[in-house]
């Protein structure tokens, strides 16, 4: 019988055993860093013993920068500067903010993303959400003492491709690998079924500070399944804050950046207050004097209640996409800050015909479920514990004659998901084709969301209705979709990574990089190279483990030659760009053995084992 | 197991119309335990690739095979009797009728109530032509005859989306 190993807590027995991966939830108002320890998941204090980060970014003079409660409190005093509930902005163009009349920033039109000018230079939600994933990575590497494999994100369910795009962008600024992004209803699921041991249909209801998700989950022996999604990506508790900030000053207008966020923070405190106490005081500092109301819950409950309709409007649809009825669900649990608010927790609950479940800290579950699969997916827990079978929430498409949409992708489609349509020429000798790319439900291009256009340019001149044009959708794991289109009689192709158009190009963020984001103190040129041989040992660890696995694939020749390539890579040290060529080399030179390997896997699941084991 | 072989192969399923749900569910669930692009996370690119490759055609599959209106325009497809719902719209005049009468329903239909029943009957009509679909391609091996019902079921099923549009704006 083996020993079992015991180590100093927090520290791993071996670095090449354990592989040091967080979860983490950016939110709208906090962000959190988890990670399991120890076989349990669990969520990261920093030197303060907080484990909630408040998601808010004080842009202070000569480049410095405070991030977390200290910007929080200086929200009122330097609200230009200031950024809160940054994840509102991800990828999104100003036209695109309601309400944004109401908020201090000093916003500025870009091409695709809007960006805030602060004292600091104009900032991209992007950097804004950089900042708080670096310091939530410090605090992890902090606890741990060393370097993250890397992490899983979480984003709303109804996030949009710009938006999660925006999100995987400001990970790798923050110097983070991204193993998955992953919905945060889907997250929650995960820890709370775990916990519970719970199987059946579940529905999550998600209600953050910026964002709302209804997710309609299948859990089976592990499996979680998501059978349909929606939401809003732009209703939280903040449109609750606005709501009852706007009741409490009756029709004055506000010049002040200053008293725009006062009266917003105001209102947030009575808020949270009403969820205990029947009634309570907004108060306010305001430029010209104080602003006092008593405000009772019945009152804010009223005010609620529009906002409160439109969730349950979007739980409705679900169901029906789901095509269940809401006695078939067996458990609506609650997850976000919002659902503190009694009168949220009492309408879902009439909604579905039973108490809700809030036997979780909804704060904390999102991170906590994130920090489960970034284990897994680093390789950490044992073959096979949990299987995310997650969808995207918004159709795909693209834009046909008369701005109409033709849908490839339907929502609720589980991802990886690829789909090819094939379209042809309108006029004789048409040599080029514009492609555009929409996201959304309506049927009229306008009312879509824009996600990319490109030109398929040197089709052959044919006469109209000839030309066979394949347009093929590619949604991976993480949600983020590519696009390709050929011509198939001439085979003339074109691709594009649905990115340029709104997100930050490769190049912006290499350039991001070198202005000494998130490393302003740290050696660029050793961080790459920390970087590289962190790759390179990941690399040549997955190859030998796929080697002493299913090494009799190859033929001996083949096995000796990848041998060689590891010891290679394995004693390389001093030159990152070599190291990264020679993963890329080992990385193609160990494609046909993976395909391999898959195929092997694959009979093995349909041969070798019942399907009442799995 | 190649990613060229047909859904029912893939799934180890028999190739018929009539299936188990359940058992197609545990195929797919099956499948993806061994090939989701998560389960190879911690390896290289290279069986990142192959494995989204994989991911992606099982749930192509699970896509066709779960609903019995995809499946049966399948193996008609399979068996030489392609759907061509774009280019072919011969229908019974029994059905057109049906039809028309239907679309008059559901302009009448205002709330709730009426909408469900309108669902309700297509649902009844849809169950009925699928039971028909099934007999034709599992006992009596004619592909081209459950082809045209094909296409009556997906008359049926656009105006069932159609149902499920207006109940959606009573919501909203």
């Amino acid at each position: 019988m083996a020993l079992l190993q015991i180590s100093e807590p927090g520290a791993s027995p071996d670095p090449h055993q354990r592989r040091i991966a967080v979860g983490i939830d950016l939110g709208t108002t906090h962000s959190l860093v988890a990670a399991v320890r120890h076989g349990v998941a669990e969520c990261l204090p920093d030197e303060q013993g907080r484990v909630i980060l408040p998601s808010a970014v004080r842009y202070l003079p000569e480049g410095r920068r405070q991030i977390g409660t200290d910007a929080l409190a200086a929200q009122a005093e330097d609200p230009e500067n200031t950024i809160v509930s940054v994840k509102r902005f991800m990828g999104r163009a100003v036209t695109d903010v309601a309400n944004r009349e109401h908020l201090p920033y000093r916003f500025e039109d870009r091409p695709g993303m809007l960006a805030i000018a602060t004292r600091d230079g104009v900032k991209s939600p992007v950097e804004v959400s950089a900042e708080i994933l670096a310091t939530l990575r410090f605090r992890a590497e902090d606890s741990f003492l060393d370097d993250l494999f890397g992490a899983v994100i979480t984003v709303p369910a109804y996030f949009d491709d710009a938006q999660r795009q925006a999100t995987k962008d400001a990970a790798e600024l923050a110097g983070l690998k991204v193993l998955r992004l992953i919905n945060e209803p889907t997250a929650a699921a995960i820890a709370y079924g775990l916990d519970n041991a719970s199987e059946g249909l579940y529905a999550v209801y998600d209600l953050g500070g910026g964002t709302f998700d209804i997710s309609l989950l299948r859990l089976t022996r592990g499996v979680f399944e998501v059978v349909a999604t929606g939401g809003d990506a732009a209703l939280g508790g903040d449109d609750f804050d606005r709501s009852l900030a706007d009741w409490a000053l009756a029709g004055r207008v506000l010049e002040s950046a200053h008293d725009k966020r006062a009266v917003l923070v105001a209102a947030r405190t009575a808020k949270e207050a009403l969820s205990d106490a029947e009634s309570t005081e907004l108060v306010a500092a305001l430029d010209a004097g104080e602003l006092r109301v008593t405000v009772t819950r019945a009152q804010f409950e009223e005010l609620a209640q529009p906002l409160i309709a439109k969730t349950l409007s979007s739980v409705k649809r679900v169901l029906r996409d789901a095509k269940v009825k809401a006695a078939d669900v067996q458990g609506a649990v609650m997850v976000g800050g919002s659902t503190r608010m009694p009168i949220v927790r009492h309408a879902v609950g009439e909604l579905f015909g039973r108490e809700v479940l809030t036997n979780l800290n909804p704060d904390e579950v999102v991170a906590l479920g994130a920090a489960i699969q970034a284990n897994q997916l680093a390789g950490n827990a044992a073959d096979g514990e949990i299987l995310l079978l997650d969808v995207i929430p918004l159709s795909l498409g693209l834009e046909t004659m008369g701005g109409l949409v033709e849908r490839v992708i339907e929502r609720n489609s589980t991802i990886p998901v690829a789909k090819a349509q094939d379209f042809t020429t309108f006029k004789d000798g048409q040599t080029a084709l514009a492609v555009h790319v929409v996201q959304g439900e309506r049927e009229l291009v306008s009312e879509c969301r824009s996600l990319a256009r490109f030109e398929l340019r040197g089709i052959p001149p044919m006469a109209a209705g000839a030309a066979r044009i394949r347009v093929s959708f590619q949604v991976d794991a993480d949600g983020l979709l590519s696009v390709s289109a050929q011509e198939l009689t001439s085979g003339v192709q074109a691709a594009i990574t649905v990115k340029p158009s709104y997100g930050l190009s490769d190049d912006q963020i290499a350039g991001m990089l070198k202005d000494g984001f998130a490393s302003a103190d740290a050696d660029m040129a050793a961080r790459k190279l920390r970087e590289a041989r962190v790759e390179a040992e990941r690399m040549v660890l997955a190859t030998r483990s796929a080697l002493a696995a299913d090494g009799d694939l190859l033929p001996e020749a083949e096995r000796d030659a990848l041998e060689v390539r590891l010891s290679a890579l394995a004693a390389m040290n001093d030159d990152a760009d070599a190291i990264d060529a020679a993963v890329k080399a080992l990385a193609e030179a160990t494609e046909g053995f993976a395909a391999e390997r898959m195929n092997r896997s694959i009979a093995r699941a349909l041969t070798g084992r019942d399907v009442s084991q799995l | 197991m190649r990613l060229t072989d047909n859904d029912f192969q893939l799934f180890g399923l028999p190739e018929t119309q009539a299936q188990d749900r359940a058992a197609i569910d545990a195929r797919w669930k099956a499948l993806q335990a061994e090939v989701h692009p998560d389960r190879f996370a911690a390896e290289g690119a290279a069986a990142q690739r192959v494995a989204m490759q994989w991911a992606m055609r099982v749930n192509e599959g699970y896509q066709r095979l779960r609903d019995p209106l995809k499946r049966a325009a399948y193996l008609c497809e399979l068996r030489d009797a392609p759907v061509q719902a774009e280019n072919n719209t011969a229908m019974p005049a029994a059905f057109l009728m049906q039809q028309m009468e239907w679309r008059e329903a559901l302009d009448d239909a205002t709330d709730e109530a009426a909408l469900t029943a309108l669902d309700d009957e297509a649902t009844q009509a849809e169950t009925t032509v699928l039971a028909t679909v099934q007999r034709l391609l599992d006992e009596v091996g004619d592909a081209s005859a459950a082809a045209s019902q094909v296409r009556a079921l997906m008359f049926i099923q656009r105006f069932r989306a159609d149902i499920d549009q207006r109940l959606a704006a009573l919501d909203a």
